[in-house]
Order: C-alpha cells, then structure tokens, then sequence
C-alpha cells in the first residue's frame, strides 16, 4: 500500500518537467546532430589543421654562376602559453640570455595574442644559440622551436644592390593579401626589386593537429599537400670577383665605381663607398647594425653609385665634342687656340699647346676648347633660329646618353640627376636673356648640371657603342634562362663616325705623351678614357674618371669618382684601370699601384676640409 | 541469512540494472576520450579510464556497504552528517586545494576529493529529515524558512569556494519542497526570475521593465476580476524591476569576469570562438560532427584530438555525441529519463515521509545535474562545470551519486521493514 498524501498529484507536474527538460535536449540534438551540417565542416577544419611551410628565398648568383646570396636555417622560440607549466623561470631566463622582465613582458604579449595557439617567444636564433638552448629545451613544456631561413652572403660585397630581408609590417600586410605576420619580404635593393621572383610559393601541409597544436599524424597522407616551391634563381650581371676588387679599391675613400658591359647594359659592378658587410643587416642584429650604419656620419647605407650627384666635370667633354660633330659646328679637323689661365670666358688649367686638334683637346682636357664647341652649337644660326632652340636640340643629345633621367630598369634606388632645360633659365635670366655665355660653364661639365656615377658609365657606354646604350640592369637570367627585359637599344641620336675622334682623344689620354691619364697604361690591351676634376665646395675637388677598354672591341666601359681625391689622374683613372685589368685580364701587373690605392686613406681629406 | 535475502530480493534492481548501465557508458566513453595509443591497459592508473575503473570499484564496494547499514541510520544521523558536511566544506575554503579557480578540493594522499559533491546527499537527508519530523506545514514561513535554511547554507559556503556550479545544484531542493506542498507560485516565480536573468542580460532593464507594467495595466484594464489586487500587481511590478535591476548590476558587478563572458557568449552577444565561446563551440562541433549514428567508438576526432576541454569530465557528452551520434546520445538521455520515472515511481511508493522526501530529492539532483550537464555541451547553458552524475570522470562525483542512490535504495529495499 502506498503512502498518500494530499499533494500526490504533483508528482506529475515533476514528471512532466523531467519530459519537458528531456524533450528540449533531444530537440536540440536533433537540430545539432541531423538538421545542421555546419558543424560537421568545422569539425573537419578543427581536426585537419592548415600549416604554412615557408619556401626557401631563391639564390643569387653573379654573371658567372658564383653563388652570393643563399638561405641559412634560423630558429624561432615559440611559445604555447597554457601548455607551460613547471617552469623554473629563473633558470629559463638564464638559459635564454634575458632578463625577467623581459620574459614577462614576452609572455604576456603572447598570453595576450593567444592562451593556446603558438606565437613567437624569441625570434631568429642562430644555430650555435639554438644548440645551447637545445639540449635543456625538453623540461620547459609549452616551448618549442621553429625552423626558417634567412639570408647569407657568400661574401660581404654588393649591400647596395642586393638590399636585404625583413620581417612584414603591418603597411606591407595590408598592401597585399599573400603576406601574413612574421613572413619575410624584401625591404630593399634587388631582395624588393625582385620580391615576387624570389619569395617562392608557400607549400600547405595539412595534419591532424589537436588544441595543443600537437601534430598527431598526416592528414590522408598528404593527398591534399602541396609542397613549399623555393623562389626563381636569378642571376645577376654583376661579376662577383670584379665587385669584391673594387670595393676592395675603394676602401678608405669616399665615391663609386660602376662598370658597364656595353653591349649588353649589364652592370658588370656597381661599388659605393663607404660599403658594409650585407650579413649585417640579417636577423635580430638587424635593427641594431642599421642603426648604427644610419648614423655613420659617411653615410654608408647611401648608394652613392645610383643616387649620388656630381658634375661630370671633364667627361663631359667627351659628349660636347660628339654633339658639335654631330650638329657639324665642328670637325674633327677644327683647331681652337687656348691662352691657359689668361683664356675667356673659361680658363684653362691644364697647360698645353695652342692651338689645338679635337682629339688633342680631349687628350689635355682643353677647357677653352669645349667652350667654344659648346658655343658653336649653341650660336648655330645656321640650323636654329635662337639659343633656345639650338640649346633644346642640345638637350636632346645629352638625354640620349642617358643623362638627365633614370633608367628605370631595375637599379635600386636610381636617381635622375639634373640637366637643366630652357626652361630653368628662362626662369632664372628671363626668356631671350640668356646664351651660350650665360650658360657657359655647362661647357665643361660644372654648373647646374648634376649626373650620378651610373650615368657616367653608361655615357662610356655609349661612346663604346659609337651612338647606343642598352640600359644599365642587374637580372641577367631567371632559372638559367636568359631575362629579355631591357633589352632595348636607345640611340643618342650621333651618327658613329662621330664617335671615332672622341674615341682617339680618349686613347691619346693614355697613349700620348701628353695624356692625363699616361702612367696608367695597360701593358697589352688599348684603353681610352677622360679624366675629370669636379670642383668641390665642400673640401678637396672630386676625382673622376670614365673609361672604355678595349677599344677595338670595348667590353667595358666604366666611371670612377673618388670623393676629396683631387685630380682625376691621381686616384680615379688609377682605380679605374686596375678595374679594367683585373676584369680582362683576371691578374694584376702593376702591383705598386694596386698597393697604393688600396692603401691610400683619403677618410681624413673630408674631415681636414 | 533470511535479512540479508530480503534485501537481495527487495531491492530494486531496475534501478541498480540502469545504474549500472549508466557507469559502463561512462567508462567506455572516457575510455574514448583519453585514448591513445600509448596507454592501451585499461587498468592504467596514469590514465583517466584506469582511475574511473578503480573509483568505480570503491563505489560498488560503498554501495554494498550502505546496502548492508541499517536504513535507520541515515535517517537517525542526518543531521549530523549534515553538520560534519558543513564544517568540511568551510574547512575546505581555507585548506583546500585550488582547481580550475574553485578551492574546492581536499587532498587526500595522491587523490583529491571535491567535498561539494558530498553535501548534496547530506543536504538531502538534513531536509527529508526535517520535513518528516512532526507536522510540517511549507504555507507558514518558519518551516519555509528553516527548509531554506537547510538548502542555502551549504550552498552559500559552496559560493565562497567560487564553485559556482555546485552551489546552483542546491536550487533543484525546490522541486522536492514543490512536492512537498510549497506553492506552485513559487515554481511560476522561479520560472520568471530565469526567463528575466536571460532578459536582463539581452535587452536594455527598461524596456523590461516598461513591458512588465504595459502587460500589467493591460491586464488590470481588460480583465476587471484582478482589479482587486491592486497591492499584489504594485507589487508584481516593483519586485519584478528590483530583480530585473539587480540580475544586470550582478552580471556587470559582481560575477567573475569570466563567468560574465560565458553567459554572454552563450547568449550570442559575444561571437568569441576562440576565447570564452570555445569551449561551447568545440562542444557542439563535436556533437554536431557525429551526425545520426556516430564516426564510431574511438573514432571521434574531435575529442581524440583534445579540441574539447574538460572531455572526460564535464565534457564527456561530446564524445557520446560524437561517437554513438543521435542514437546514442539520445539513447542516453532514455536511459537519465527512465531512472528518473523509476526514482518517482519508489519515491512514491515509500511508506514514510523521510524516504520520500530523500527520494524526490535524489531524483532532483541527478535531473539537475543531467539537465545543466548535457545543455551546456549543446549550448543552451553557460558553462558552469558540474558533472553528468555516473558517467563523467571524477571519484568524488561518482562515489557521491552512488551514495546518494543507494541511500534511497536501501531505504526503499527495506521500506516493509518500518512501521
């Protein structure tokens, strides 16, 4: 017999929540288990986890398939927050080489991007770090290492151009949609002229991960994983060992070396002095090292070669002469007298006979000779109606040596320089108030018209060419394959047989008795060259030089300008002639010269002022 | 010998028959959960299902032990059961060892015991020996008073141990005092306070608050017969806001910040997959995953791979859901449903008072449990990490439900015995 009592009857409204509350559940299942299969594609995206696998950078090499730059594993402490656990903080911190503040501040900021998901603990180990912290790594769960690669050169040449790697910002995240966090990119020189080729494809490895990130086996057995493609090769126009000898030439000494081949436009080396060692500016050490390089007082991250300004000074002569030639104010047959230091508008430094030939001219750097070609072209009624006009027509000569504006190639960093057009000195002297006397020290390459080394050498290019350039690059061939960008020739518009007196003052420059280049003759190859003296404000004047060799069949042409060196025959044709010999000729013969250039110290010349 | 046949043959072996199959399902699915291929002895005590195969020895062996008590026991010694519960659970806020935020714990050699879990069944017998003794009467406020008393004190000291989720069981003690002859305005009054706390937190107070006095002047305008309750619609309105007003500076105020998030992620005003929302999400991703029939036993990927946290505890309805699917969760919740019609019908068939009250209550708070347990695995509840009584991982809770149910057993075993 059962127990009564007057609220029995409830225990059906008890009964009826338990099947209520029951029901719900199971509706619910129903809904999650049956009705809705979004969960069922999660489930697939939480078990089979995506992994990045960061491709190696492609290599680069030099014209002659010399390695210089390749990929150095380094190493990333990550770090799993909640998987840490017994940690002996102190000990750690030691192991680590950091401060307790400092580990603190790294785990909060990783606490702070995710409790279970790994991020960076300490970034870019070197390998020999990586070893120390290695062995002891296994007692301090939740930490881990992972693999990436950065950059190393095979030797410390070439910084300027070949630029370096860093970490993404945020500007360049937003900028495009392939980079995430913590990848690479190339922040400067051809690393980021050439990004898109040498980054490489990212490869996906999908794994059946758990929360912990802990791998737990491949997924389907990699059926659906693509491998990491490693970036294009590229092989660049520069010669390895060319370089390393003109940075090597260049030491102690303000300026730039830039050597071109000109039947190709391939830079076959491109110096700026002062330089550093590219392996500075690789990993943690990074920032430090580019603080420090920027606040050199020499400035040596600027790449003086591409983005430095200079009056060409005396090499211009070069192109004054071809240009009358062209415009027939003058033959190579034209005598003009010179009366020295006494010579109007100009004088003339350089102590000689008078009158003289164009190619005599070009050989002792006649000032008041190209004063007066300049002039003639200029004053050539005969062809244009006003200096304006016969100073446009001018102008486009001098762009077609490729002054005045840049390459647009793949040179890092290239500047334009300053030619100026009728227009500057319409606004300066008023239209119609100006000519060729106003103007006069464009003649001789001073003034307002400022030119970068790189153009320099493509001017002897040009005149190696008798008339044509191809621009001035660095990318040679993709994977082995030759690269057919910039392959356009561009002509300056002078007929070649007007190159022939220039190209005869330029070898008189050496082979004369009167040369100013004459103690660095080239046992057994014919050079032609032009010096120049570029008046400095600022300290001793500039030492500048451009030269072509050999002459029967130049493969290169090439311009020298040594900051606060004087004259141009005592540093830059020097240095450019031992460019010229170790390139052709791979071996040096004039030792003694060789020895004083790399020796000589002119640092302190700028300093003294 | 003819004693102890007679409990051998009095005792409900439904009962004990669907007890039973409610701890294997629980092995086999932490078992599930844990695996590895590591650890395949199933008597690995390193592992989970190794230890839950011993906790769930000790807990027939309890359970023999109170079949063999005499059931007079429990009854002449609850309230100081009930009162040795209360000092360990207070002696647990200052000793006790701290787990997942709840000091809650005491250790004992190399196994903790969460003494929370042990109030229920003393609370339990506190208040079914209350009730039973002399005539009480839940209209008149003392006897209320003094039931509540009862419930609340553990429940309060529960709170300071921040174990939030075991201090809400006791709330369950309503439906045995609804049986016990408490209004049912009461259970309307519960019913209400939840559907505001969910609204408070939804919806702007005032707009709830205008709403109640809408509804309320409409009815007083419509329907003339209520119109002599002014005071008790006044005070329907000014009780109502009070709550209303203090469930959203509770929320804002005085709940932990990440107690704070789990409702609000719960109640979608948080979309946070990845911090307080993950655990829910892997949850039902899980569950969802494993479609009508299940991937299968020790297949479950999401809870192979740890995505789930908590998966052999207060999560092991996952792997359930995962593995066995629809069929076999649903299988389940038949099985919690039929123990729970089965708890009701003994209850009431008892002869006395005391029997039935602790009856009800067992039923009571094994339904909680399994309700709370199983919503906030599918998201229809905050996470508040209590356990699905016989099938989670967990010594004390399986050896707590299995004193708690054999207790009722036995009284029920010897129920002719007793007047």
């Amino acid at each position: 017999m059962y127990h009564k009592d007057k609220f029995t009857n409830r225990r059906y409204t008890l009964l009826g929540i338990f099947t209520i509350v029951a029901l719900i559940l199971l509706i619910r299942l129903a809904y999650l288990q049956l009705y809705d299969d979004s969960y069922l594609l999660s489930a697939e995206n939480n078990v089979v986890r995506k992994e990045i696998i960061f491709p190696n950078r492609g290599l680069i090499y030099d014209r002659n398939d010399s390695l210089l730059v390749y990929n150095d594993a380094i190493y990333d402490l990550m770090v799993i927050p909640r998987n840490i656990h017994t940690l002996d903080t102190l000990r750690f911190c030691r192991l680590l080489h950091i401060t307790r503040d400092d580990f603190q501040k790294k785990i909060k900021k990783a606490k702070k991007y995710s409790t279970y998901k790994a991020s960076v603990f300490l970034a870019q180990l070197t390998k020999d770090e990586y070893a120390y912290i290695q062995e002891e790594l296994f007692k301090y769960p939740g930490f881990f290492v992972r693999q990436r690669a950065l950059r190393k050169y095979t030797a410390p040449i070439a910084s300027h151009i070949l630029g370096y790697i860093g970490e993404v910002n945020e500007r360049e995240i937003k900028k495009s949609s392939y980079y995430k966090p913590g990848d690479f990119i190339g922040k400067s020189g051809l690393e980021r002229r050439y990004e898109k080729l040498l980054r490489g494809k990212r490869g996906i490895h999908y794994s059946l991960v758990d929360v912990h990130n802990r791998e737990q086996g491949s997924y389907q057995e990699g059926k659906y994983d693509t491998l990491a493609v490693q970036g294009h090769t590229l092989q660049l126009t520069l010669d390895k060992s060319l370089q390393a000898y003109g940075e090597l030439l260049m030491q102690n000494k303000i300026g730039s070396i830039t050597a071109i081949e000109p039947s190709t436009g391939e830079i076959l080396a491109l110096i700026s002095s002062p330089s550093y060692d590219p392996n500075l500016l690789v990993g943690r050490i990074r920032s430090k090292n580019y603080k420090a390089l920027s606040r050199d007082s020499l400035r040596p991250l600027i790449n003086r070669a591409v983005s430095g300004y200079y009056p060409p000074g005396s090499t211009f002569k070069l192109l004054q002469a071809a240009i009358g030639l062209q415009e027939k104010t003058i033959t190579p047959a034209t005598s003009f007298t010179c009366q020295g230091p006494n010579s109007v508008p100009i004088k003339c430094t350089h102590f000689h006979k008078s009158p003289l030939r164009l190619d005599e001219a070009i050989q002792q750097s006649c000032n008041s000779y190209f004063w007066k070609v300049f002039k003639s072209i200029l004053d050539n009624r005969h062809s244009y109606a006003n200096t304006r006009e016969a100073y446009s027509r001018w102008l486009q000569y001098v762009y077609g040596f490729g002054l005045g504006h840049r390459f647009n190639t793949d040179i890092p960093f290239e500047k334009k320089g300053n030619i100026p057009g009728p227009a500057y000195f319409d606004k300066i002297y008023g239209k119609g108030h100006w000519n060729a006397l106003t103007v006069r020290s464009i003649s001789i390459g001073q003034g307002e018209i400022l030119v970068t080394p790189l153009q320099l050498a493509n001017m002897a290019a040009v005149i190696a060419n008798k008339g044509f350039y191809y621009p001035p690059h660095f990318l040679r061939k993709i994977d082995h394959k030759p690269d057919t960008n910039f392959r356009g020739k561009i002509y300056s518009g002078i007929a070649p047989e007007n190159f022939e007196p220039v190209l005869k003052g330029m070898r008189e420059v050496f082979e004369s008795e009167h040369g100013t280049a004459r103690w660095y003759k080239i046992p057994g190859l014919s050079v032609g060259g032009k010096t120049g003296t570029v008046q400095n404000p600022h300290g001793e004047d500039h030492s500048i030089f451009v030269a072509i060799a050999p002459l029967e069949n130049p493969k290169i042409a090439i311009s020298v300008i040594v900051e606060n060196a004087g004259f141009g025959s005592t540093w830059a044709a020097p240095i450019a002639t031992l460019m010229i010999e170790k390139y052709l000729q791979d071996s040096i013969t004039r030792r003694p010269l060789q020895k004083r250039i790399i020796e000589g110290n002119l640092l302190n010349r700028m300093k003294k002022k | 010998m003819n004693k102890r046949s007679s409990i051998v043959s009095n005792l409900d072996w439904i009962s004990v028959l669907l007890y039973l199959i409610l701890v294997s399902i629980g092995w086999i699915n932490i078992y599930a959960a844990v695996y590895n291929d590591a650890h395949q002895s199933i008597f690995d005590l390193s592992q989970n299902y190794g230890k839950q195969l011993m906790w769930i020895g000790v807990s027939i062996l309890i359970a023999i032990i109170i079949l063999i008590i005499d059931s007079n026991f429990f009854r002449l010694f609850a309230y100081p059961i009930y009162a040795f519960m209360l000092l360990v659970l207070i002696s647990v806020i200052f000793l006790g060892k701290e787990v997942n935020g709840a000091k809650a714990w005491i250790q004992i050699g190399s196994f903790s015991l969460q003494a929370s879990e042990f109030g229920k069944f003393a609370t339990a017998l506190a208040l079914s020996k209350f009730l039973s003794s002399g005539k009480r009467n839940l209209s008149t406020l003392k006897d209320l008073f003094q039931s509540f008393l009862i419930i609340f004190l553990p429940a309060v000291i529960i709170l300071l141990q921040k174990d939030t989720g075991s201090a809400m069981v006791y709330s369950v003690f309503i439906l045995t005092l609804y049986r016990e002859g408490l209004s049912g305005n009461w259970l309307i009054i519960a019913f209400f306070a939840a559907l505001f706390f969910i609204l408070a937190l939804l919806i702007n107070t005032l707009y709830i608050i205008a709403t109640i006095i809408l509804i309320i002047a409409l009815i007083y305008w419509r329907w003339k017969a209520v119109r002599r309750y002014k005071m008790i619609l006044l005070a329907i309105i000014i009780a109502s806001s009070a709550y209303i007003t203090s469930v959203d500076f509770a929320v804002n105020h005085i709940l932990e910040p990440h107690q704070r998030i789990r409702v609000q992620v719960l109640l979608g005003l948080k979309q946070d997959i990845y911090g307080a929302g993950y655990n829910v999400n892997q949850s039902k991703i899980a569950i969802g995953s494993g479609g009508l029939s299940g991937k299968g036993f020790l297949n479950g990927t999401q809870t192979k791979f740890d995505f789930v946290p908590e998966q052999s505890t207060d999560f092991i309805f996952c792997t359930i859901g995962e593995e066995w699917g629809f069929l076999g969760a649903s299988f389940l919740i038949l099985v919690f449903l039929s123990l729970f019609y089965r708890l009701l019908f003994l209850a009431e068939r008892q002869r006395t008072e005391f029997s039935k009250i602790y009856g009800y209550s067992v039923a009571g708070i094994l339904f909680f449990h399994f309700a709370i347990n199983i919503s906030m695995t599918i998201g229809l509840f905050p996470i508040v990490g209590i356990p699905l009584p016989f099938i989670s991982y967990g010594g004390s809770s399986l050896m707590s439900f299995t004193i708690l149910l054999f207790i009722f057993l036995k009284q029920d075993a010897q129920r002719f015995d007793t007047i």
